[in-house]
């Protein structure tokens, strides 16, 4: 068996994962919160978050807090399932090369 | 991508993950700060028990004395201001030595839900301290603020639930020793802090130092 078969090629850029791991284990995060805590620049997220809600990964959640826009972000089934997928390859790569 | 790069990613996605929702800078030196202040508080309300009343005890009987209940009360806001400045000014100096933000989401959650039990507590305690339960005050604080931390502790080092148990165990045993209330206050709030900060220090933030 391909030991990398199972990874995951959306999952291959760094901020991508990042992004998955934080709404892994929090129900909603703002872009804003996203961008603290991942250390990257507005372009730059918007990019990667616009790819990854193409594949159905997370949800966007438009809202105003008074008049300014805030926007949220959240995992869904599929994303879940994938980036669990692809942390269970990592694993088994990572034994396969021990 | 070799194995070394995998780890590296591997101890990223964990990294993140628990950056993301714990706030991970609370200092044990701030607990050791606040619960020398609550001693020092404690010793002041002891002394105006003592003295202030002309007889024994802890005067608690004594409901009527509005200008001792005053008195305790300004303590009381002493102690808390004292605490609550240990706590930040330890906490600050230890998020900026680890670069991270203190004031973040994962911040937010720790303080909005430190605040709904704790708010819920004050304005219980003021209920009680308005029909003359003053005897109440000292383990209805150390319940509410056990429970505050309890709850809280999803968002923080999870160890501060531990402190929370023991908020709560020493609050119900006070409210059966009625009367040795403050003996019961300062070894929650003083003697505790200190054994936990001095635990947390120990743990997590010696080998920084």
């Amino acid at each position: 068996m391909n030991p990398i078969g199972n990874l995951n090629k959306v999952f291959e850029s760094r901020i991508r994962l990042g992004v998955m791991s934080v709404l892994m284990v929090n129900e909603e995060v703002s872009f804003n919160d996203l961008k603290e805590v991942l250390e990257v620049t507005d372009g730059n997220l918007a990019s990667h978050l616009s790819t990854l809600e193409e594949n159905a990964y997370i949800k966007v959640h438009k809202g105003f807090i008074g008049r300014k826009t805030n926007t949220t972000y959240s995992i869904t089934k599929t994303g879940e399932k994938a980036f669990k997928g692809h942390l269970a390859a990592l694993e088994a790569m990572i034994k396969f090369s021990q | 991508m070799n194995e070394q790069q995998h780890l590296d990613t591997l101890s990223d996605i964990k990294r993140l993950m628990e950056r993301s929702t714990r706030f991970m800078s609370l200092s044990g030196l701030g607990g050791i700060g606040a619960g020398v202040s609550a001693l020092v508080g404690a010793y002041f309300a002891w002394d105006l028990l003592n003295d202030g009343g002309g007889r024994g005890g802890y005067g608690y009987e004594r409901t009527s004395e509005t200008v001792l209940v005053f008195r305790l009360m300004l303590i009381a806001c002493a102690v808390l201001v004292a605490a609550l400045s240990a706590g930040f000014y330890f906490t600050w100096r230890k998020a900026r030595q680890q670069g991270l933000p203190i004031w973040d989401a994962s911040a937010r959650k720790v303080f909005i839900n430190l605040a709904i039990p704790l708010g819920a507590g004050g304005f219980f305690i003021l209920g009680l301290l308005d029909l003359g339960y003053v005897g109440l005050v000292a383990p209805s604080c150390l319940v509410f603020y056990g429970l505050a931390l309890v709850n809280a502790s999803k968002y923080t080092l999870t160890d501060i639930r531990y402190l929370g148990y023991v908020e709560v165990v020493l609050g119900i045993i006070a409210l059966f020793n009625l009367y040795n209330g403050l003996f019961f206050w300062a070894l929650g709030f003083g003697v505790m802090h200190i054994l936990y900060g001095a635990i947390m220090w120990w743990k997590y933030e010696r080998k920084a130092a």
